[in-house]
């Protein structure tokens, strides 16, 4: 590739925190980098993935509303996290986490699960649990 | 602790090979990142449909996280000093003694809660590399690869991306070099590391790896449409234009980068064959390019025809002998 035909496809994915040093052939045949604010074909590749968590995400809350899953169910595909990395931050095995998915479970969780819980996904024990909150997301 | 060091912060594609780079720097070596990333024969191809990762299987440009840094540094005969730690304030104690030392020291961390990375790229990876150097105003100075510009983190900030957990997990690891010698063998490096990198993109014997292994996915993208259904199909040829273009490759999964660092080493080895080859892999980046081009279109389309799979399966086997002719030239070029 050439230096002219870096691309520069602006799809606010870097939120214009940094730009990506793209290497290229400068006009004397001499490799360089360029820094690029994107491309067509890579922000496309990156926002179908997203969407596809946001599907996700979205199934998992009318599940939380209708009662069939706890809250933890949520937050756990909102941080893009399974039952097994969720267990390792919380130091149970996966089952267990798997468990505290069903929302008769979840409601007999002690303070401190729910503590701990809370804490991996940045939150106060009132917020993880309140499901009203989701409501509005 | 108020002190921090003169350490020279400069943007990289690839954190690993940034990393290192910038170290040696500090310590008086200088090495461009493309030169990191030959001596340490980072280029690299496999695909490994049993391997998944978000439910998809894994495809990658690279070797394993770590491997390019041990490589080179052994190569380079540096020593680094490596330590991990079950204790995170253990782990951060002993960062603030480095930094008081005036040593920069490098780190592992998790992606996820790096609190200045933008939101679209934080997702569960737990071997990208980072530098600190200093500490002003209780914010730890970082020298992200990644990124623009010098970084800040807080205590409790970093202590969470050091502990992330999950495949990869840090541990609070960091490093730090500790011996080097005298000269670099500089040639020998390169000629070690391009060795390597042919060997293993055309002589490793099973069919996931190298350049048999792009021949590999060719097989499996031509039936993807009808095995996986378009949903499926497209999100799984998402992910591998995501490894070949998303953060750290430089562009067409690495083969860009290496196409400047056999321009490098032709200059530092006098072997214009290397000049000529630099040529060749551009053209395969290219190539490489096409491919994602292709699978861009597949993915927003992903809901009607499905014949651009084949025409990206054809693509990709005529990638894969044109990198084995390329690789058989390269060894060539460098037999003596």
């Amino acid at each position: 590739m050439k230096t002219k035909d870096v691309p520069q496809d602006n799809a606010n994915l870097m939120e214009g925190k940094f730009q990506e040093p793209v290497y290229s052939l400068d006009e004397d045949g001499n490799y360089t980098t360029v820094r690029s604010v994107g491309w067509d074909p890579k922000n496309a590749v990156m926002l179908h993935a997203w969407e596809e968590v946001n599907e996700r995400i979205e199934e998992v809350r009318q599940k939380v509303l209708d009662g069939q899953l706890s809250p933890l169910a949520f937050y756990m595909e909102k941080n893009i996290m399974d039952t097994s990395l969720v267990g390792k931050y919380m130091g149970f095995w996966s089952f267990k986490v798997k468990r505290h998915l069903k929302p008769k479970r979840f409601n007999k969780l002690s303070r401190q699960t729910l503590e701990k819980y809370a804490d991996v996904f940045n939150l106060s024990v009132e917020e993880f649990t309140n499901i009203e909150l989701l409501k509005k997301k | 602790m108020q002190q921090v060091m003169d350490f020279e912060h400069k943007q990289s594609a690839h954190c690993e090979n940034g990393v290192v780079s910038n170290m040696l720097k500090y310590h008086g070596i200088s090495l461009s990142e493309p030169m990191v990333f030959g001596i340490g024969s980072g280029m690299f191809f496999s695909h490994m449909p049993f391997l998944k990762v978000g439910r998809i299987p894994v495809t990658s440009f690279r070797p394993l996280p770590g491997i390019i840094f041990k490589r080179t540094s052994k190569r380079l005969g540096l020593t680094f000093e490596k330590k991990k730690f079950s204790d995170p304030r253990k782990a951060m104690e002993a960062l603030d003694q480095n930094l008081s030392q005036g040593i920069p020291t490098g780190m592992l961390v998790g992606v996820y809660h790096l609190s200045y990375f933008p939101a679209p790229y934080r997702f569960h990876f737990n071997a990208h590399n980072i530098v600190a150097f200093g500490k002003k105003n209780d914010q730890y100075q970082i020298s992200d690869p990644i990124m623009d510009h010098v970084e800040q983190l807080t205590y409790d900030q970093l202590q969470k991306v050091r502990y992330a957990k999950g495949v990869f997990a840090p541990n609070g690891h960091m490093y730090w070099l500790s011996e080097k010698p005298k000269e670099i063998p500089l040639e020998q490096a390169i000629l070690k590391g391009i060795r390597q990198t042919c060997k293993h993109m055309l002589e490793i014997p099973v069919p996931l790896f190298g350049a048999n292994g792009i021949k590999y996915l060719s097989k499996k993208i031509r039936k993807y449409p009808d095995k996986l259904g378009p949903k499926k199909a497209a999100a799984y040829m998402g992910q591998i234009v995501r490894a070949l273009e998303e953060i750290g490759t430089g562009g067409a999964g690495f083969r860009y980068m290496y196409g400047a660092f056999l321009q490098e080493a032709a200059g530092v080895l006098n072997n214009p064959k290397l000049e000529a080859l630099s040529l060749d892999i551009t053209a395969i980046g290219d190539q490489w390019r096409e491919f994602a081009i292709i699978t861009g279109r597949i993915v927003k389309n992903r809901n009607k025809a499905t014949e651009s799979y084949g025409a990206a399966a054809d693509l990709l086997l005529e990638i894969s002998k044109e990198e084995k002719t390329f690789f058989k030239k390269l060894k060539m070029a460098i037999a003596s």
